[in-house]
């Protein structure tokens, strides 16, 4: 029987860890809250809705990559981080990871923690650290926004995997003994080959929405010059 | 740049309720990355049933939720695929973005809008958290 699952199922991670990455989750999560306070407003309260409402729908978007019999799909923290930024996008991602696993059966419930560690907050933290990282070297064109969120992509899925792997080594129910390393290696090839996927699908939704919506990019605040600072100071106050 | 988001929110909808209710039937059926990675060392049919050796991916239990209505990204009780799995993606992504953009909606700050008179409130808020902020004059007016 085919199966969509794409996330971490019950009996593979043991229960003492999964329950100690889901408090760890569900710190985290706290402080996005907090943080993501800040940046939610009237604008980007629905923008982040929509952003978990697609990374949902493009996750069930398995492609195929360059090896037989194996697919990948879209985290989306790379692109969530680009779109409303690093706390909501983090927000976004663990929002779609427990539809998933509470309404369709993907990623066990108990697995949760791990599943929104990985990718809700790892993919996310590494994507939105190198999207900082890049905007401020690359050119401020929609070439340099497009490698931007390229990379980022690419590169975030495979520290999220990584992130599975760590999580493998302290509460694997398998005893793999020294092939962990080869887990590592089959995760990393495999999600380097996924990162290409999910860099293109990135690139191109930032590109077209800031092509339509500029305004609507958390990442390209501030890096355009403002209408403000043109003005000069009332009274010369500054 | 005072545009307000909903038409692009509608039309984003749109595309996504598209990708996920028909576009998600041409999806690829094989493992990903996780799953095939944690079935190294076992072999599988073309089916991707795990017919021999030993692997991680065989300690896997079932589901808690397993028999949901819309378990496995279908919709029990229709038997077309296509519908199935079409219907189960736009419940999927309308039922994401009232949970996420609900959730959202509740979070937000509300000194810049949602007040009666958002352009006083938020002048009033404004002047009172910076004097030297030269936008003051200009913010709350883009922001109504």
């Amino acid at each position: 029987m085919e199966t969509l699952a794409m996330h971490i199922s019950n009996g593979i991670i043991n229960g003492p860890v999964a329950a100690i990455f889901a408090a760890l989750a569900l710190a985290t999560l706290t402080v996005c809250v907090l943080r993501g306070r800040r940046d939610l407003d009237d604008r980007l309260a629905p923008m982040a809705g929509l952003v978990a409402a697609f990374i949902f729908a493009v996750q069930m978007l398995n492609f195929p990559i360059f090896t037989a019999g194996v697919s990948g799909h879209l985290l989306g923290g790379a692109l969530a981080a680009m779109l409303v930024g690093p706390w909501v996008g983090a927000l976004c991602v663990s929002v779609v990871l427990v539809v998933q696993a509470l309404v369709f059966g993907d990623g066990g419930v108990a697995m949760l923690g791990l599943n929104i560690t990985n990718m809700a907050l790892v993919g996310t933290a590494a994507a939105y650290l190198l999207i900082a990282l890049l905007l401020r070297v690359l050119p401020r064109t929609p070439a340099g926004l497009a490698i931007t969120a390229f990379v980022s992509a690419m590169l975030s899925v495979v520290v999220a995997s990584q992130g599975f792997v760590v999580q493998y080594w302290l509460g694997g129910t398998t005893d793999l003994g020294s092939n962990l390393a080869g887990l590592a290696g089959t995760m990393a090839g495999a999600h380097l080959l996924i990162g290409i996927g999910e860099g293109l699908i990135t690139a191109t939704t930032v590109v077209t929405v800031a092509k339509v919506r500029p305004d609507l990019v958390y990442a390209l605040r501030g890096l355009r010059p403002a209408a403000a600072p043109t003005v000069p100071a009332v009274g010369g106050v500054r | 740049m005072n545009k307000r988001p909903w038409a692009f929110i509608v039309g984003g909808l749109l595309v996504a309720l598209v990708l996920a209710g028909v576009v998600s039937n041409y999806a690829s059926s094989h493992p990903d990355g996780l799953d095939s990675s944690l079935l190294k060392g076992c072999t599988v049919d073309a089916d991707d049933n795990i017919v021999g050796g030993s692997c991680p991916a065989q300690q896997a239990k079932d589901h808690e939720l397993a028999d949901s209505p819309l378990a496995d990204y279908g919709v029990r009780g229709i038997e077309n695929g296509f519908l199935s799995t079409g219907l189960s993606g736009v419940l999927g992504v309308l039922l994401t973005f009232a949970i996420g953009g609900g959730a959202f909606w509740l979070l937000r700050r509300r000194s810049s809008g949602g007040a009666v008179d958002g352009a006083s409130s938020g002048a009033v808020a404004a002047a009172g958290r910076d004097a030297s902020a030269e936008g003051t004059a200009s913010a709350p007016a883009s922001r109504s």
